[in-house]
């Protein structure tokens, strides 16, 4: 079959992706705030209700927590809903109906109910705006059972796993690299990539290997390309799914190279990047030849913008890591 | 449109503490309703409440035994909730909180099926396609107001409202209390559900104490006034009245089954008993007024009425029977009832497979039989 691939920035493959959703299950539906005739703040819905109608594409009132319970109940009565949070740090309105409602009613209900509620939230930072909007709060759902979360970081990938998050019959924290909607890439529209929850190799290398999800996958691509001109050979693994995490292609990289480096825009404490480090530790313990070392956020809010190149990894850090990692 | 209905002292109730049938200029239009009520009817909201009170001190017993982890007990809010229960019509769903045992029982959830809960065998217990529409109970105070009205707008959205057949158009009927009303996913179910005319109906229970707090804390304008403010048609009954709950209730619910968008009703009543068997309620009540409401306790209010009615003494007589004898098979079905089987921790987590739970599942039970090998 030949391939039909197109060029288009992530913002876009996530419309063209709901759109191809929205127009095979008319179960399918979206709530959020600003999400109809203005295509939503970041334009991700740009259209939709257009195509599809108000009845569809839905404006709520603005409350977050309303748009959560909501779509619950829309779930209950067999739709599919599509929530879309403005921006990270507004999700916590929202947080009861998300960690103690949603991804418990399937047990609560065992198993008699399903909620295939997915949640899109614009994440990370790299965008200078205020406070509230640059934050990372993916560890706060992967550590709840019931939700399953993801990060795509290239067009493709957007494109394919809203549509795997809105056909799979569990709620899906959909978390989206703000910071890259605007990045073009490949999408190959005939032949989805892979499961939703598969970690993948973005590059290819021997000495170290680096591992992240989302917007830092990028920084770590750049990383890599500039330590391949020093002389050492990184590897990138692109989590995609932090909840399950898919580790049998992280402990591999891990047991070929020996050394690790995983890097996250999150505040490192009880972090994704924790849980990476740990298992490789438990899982490739004999081949590694230096500690995981973490490079994140700090353990601090997130900064003023006039900080935000600091307080964010950047090549730069990454590659100060790969440094300490080879000098064991 | 005026959305409140009357401006009154005191709340519509169709049958005052005695029992004796009232009537005054605002009644007329509900007794219209409540004489659909055959005297059958009413005889079964009876049954419906001597039961569930029996279940109820029986639950308070076995909690007390250390057979259940917690109660909650419903004592004297039963005549508003029997009356919202009739007032719903077979295709309709409601979303309890935890303390609506009446409507669960009138829906069809087993006894057994609510023990489970309290006993720490589950924490649903009952497929809602098998209970008439009745919902599990909720627990985080007034998340239910929003799943009901998601499903209420599901409703809409599939074009069962508003066509005229009242056997077949759905409404949704949410309960909470006067303490949930602070919550703001209650006043988020209100905004949500006028904004897209939801066909819901908020049945607000205001039993004057949110565990020790007065509802004056909670708001120091009447609900009913607040819903209004909301544009919701709001209603304030007396919440010990099964006949004036069955005509808003069913008034409401036809109104938004017909696409005339969200009503609310509160219920003026009283928490006679605890909060839960964990609470204490001497310590931020008096005896006084408890007594006071004793005196409206709506059992003794609808038999007075069945009195009058000329149902026989016989007859209510042999429903406490039945009640003694329904309370004694929960005694019995608790004591035997066992523990769940641990893959339940695992099962339906999620819908889909999912790997790493999956092994948790395989370690455990491994982990599980390794003593039995030792």
């Amino acid at each position: 079959m030949a391939t039909t691939t197109t060029q288009m920035p992530i913002a876009k493959a996530l419309t063209a992706g709901m759109r191809a959703a929205m127009a095979a299950d008319d179960k399918v539906v979206l709530l959020g705030e600003d999400i109809g005739p203005l295509g939503g703040v970041f334009r991700v819905t740009d259209g939709l209700q257009a195509e599809f109608g108000a009845h569809r594409v839905i404006d709520t009132p603005l409350a977050e927590s309303g748009i959560v319970g909501s779509a619950i109940g829309l779930a209950m009565r067999g739709y599919r809903p599509v929530c879309e949070i403005q921006f990270d740090g507004f999700v916590y309105p929202a947080f009861d109906q998300i960690v103690s409602q949603l991804a418990k009613l399937t047990s609560r209900h065992a198993g008699a109910v399903t909620f295939p509620v997915v949640i899109r939230i614009p994440y990370g930072g790299h965008i200078g705006a205020v406070e509230h909007h640059q934050e990372s709060p993916e560890a706060y759902f992967a550590h709840t059972a019931g939700l399953r979360v993801v990060s795509p970081s290239t067009a493709n990938d957007a494109y394919w796993m809203i549509q795997q998050a809105i056909l799979g019959n569990d709620p899906v924290i959909f978390l989206e690299p703000k910071a890259k909607y605007w990045a073009k890439g490949e999408v190959d529209t005939t032949a989805a990539p892979g499961p939703l929850h598969r970690s993948v190799v973005a590059r290819e290398g021997s000495d170290v290997t680096l591992v992240g999800h989302g917007a830092m996958v990028h920084v770590l691509l750049q990383a890599a390309q500039i330590a391949e001109g020093e002389g050492t050979s990184c590897e990138v693994v692109d989590l995609r799914s932090l909840s399950p995490i898919d580790w049998a292609p992280v402990v591999a990289s891990a047991q070929r190279t020996g050394r690790v480096v995983v890097a996250q825009e999150a505040p490192g404490h009880v972090s994704v990047g924790s849980e990476v480090a740990a298992t490789i530790h438990e899982r490739a313990f004999y081949s590694l030849e230096a500690p995981v070392l973490r490079v994140s956020g700090f353990d601090a809010p997130f900064p003023p913008a006039a900080l935000e190149a600091v307080y964010l990894p950047d090549a730069d850090r990454v590659l100060d890591a790969v440094d300490r990692v080879l000098a064991y | 449109m005026t959305l409140l209905a009357t401006e009154r002292a005191e709340p519509l109730r169709l049958l005052d503490a005695e029992g004796a049938l009232v009537h005054d200029a605002d009644t007329e239009r509900w007794h219209a309703i409540a004489d659909e009520l055959t005297i059958d009817d009413r005889i079964a909201m009876q049954r419906a409440m001597v039961l569930t009170r029996a279940v109820d001190m029986e639950a308070r017993n076995l909690q007390r035994q250390g057979k259940l982890g917690l109660w909650v007990p419903s004592v004297g809010q039963e005549g508003g909730q029997v009356g919202v229960a009739f007032a719903m019509r077979d295709q309709d769903t409601v979303f309890p909180s935890y303390r609506e045992h009446v409507i669960a029982h009138v829906r069809g959830v087993e006894w057994m099926q609510i023990i489970d809960v309290f006993r720490g065998a589950r924490h649903g217990g009952w497929d809602p396609a098998d209970t008439r529409g009745c919902r599990i109970y909720s627990l985080v105070i007034a998340t239910q107001a929003l799943h009901a009205n998601g499903y209420a707008m599901g409703i809409r959205m599939d074009g069962a409202v508003g066509t005229g057949d009242v056997t077949a158009d759905e409404a949704v009927l949410v309960c909470y209390g006067d303490g949930a009303s602070s919550q703001g996913d209650a006043s988020e179910s209100l905004v949500f559900s006028k904004t897209f005319d939801a066909p819901l109906v908020t049945y607000m229970q205001d039993n004057k104490w949110a565990i020790s707090v007065p509802s004056s804390t909670q708001s120091s304008t009447p609900l009913h006034l607040r819903a209004a403010g909301f544009g919701h048609r709001s209603h304030w009954i007396d919440g010990n009245d099964p006949l004036i709950a069955f005509a808003v209730g069913r008034a409401e619910l036809d109104a938004a089954r017909a696409g005339e968008g969200p009503g609310y009703i509160a219920a003026d009543t009283y928490r006679i008993g605890a909060h839960t068997t964990s609470d204490d309620p001497t310590r931020y009540r008096t005896s006084a007024e408890e007594e006071s409401w004793q005196r409206r306790d709506p059992i003794a209010r609808l038999a007075a009425h069945l009195r009058e009615q000329g149902v026989e003494d016989a007859l209510l007589v042999a429903l406490d029977e039945e009640a003694a004898d329904t309370a004694a098979d929960v005694r019995r079905g608790t004591l035997a009832g066992g523990s769940p089987a641990s893959d339940m921790i695992f099962d339906h987590v999620y819908t889909d497979p999912h790997a790493p739970l999956a092994e948790q599942k395989l370690a455990l039970a491994e982990f599980e039989q390794s003593f039995g090998e030792a």
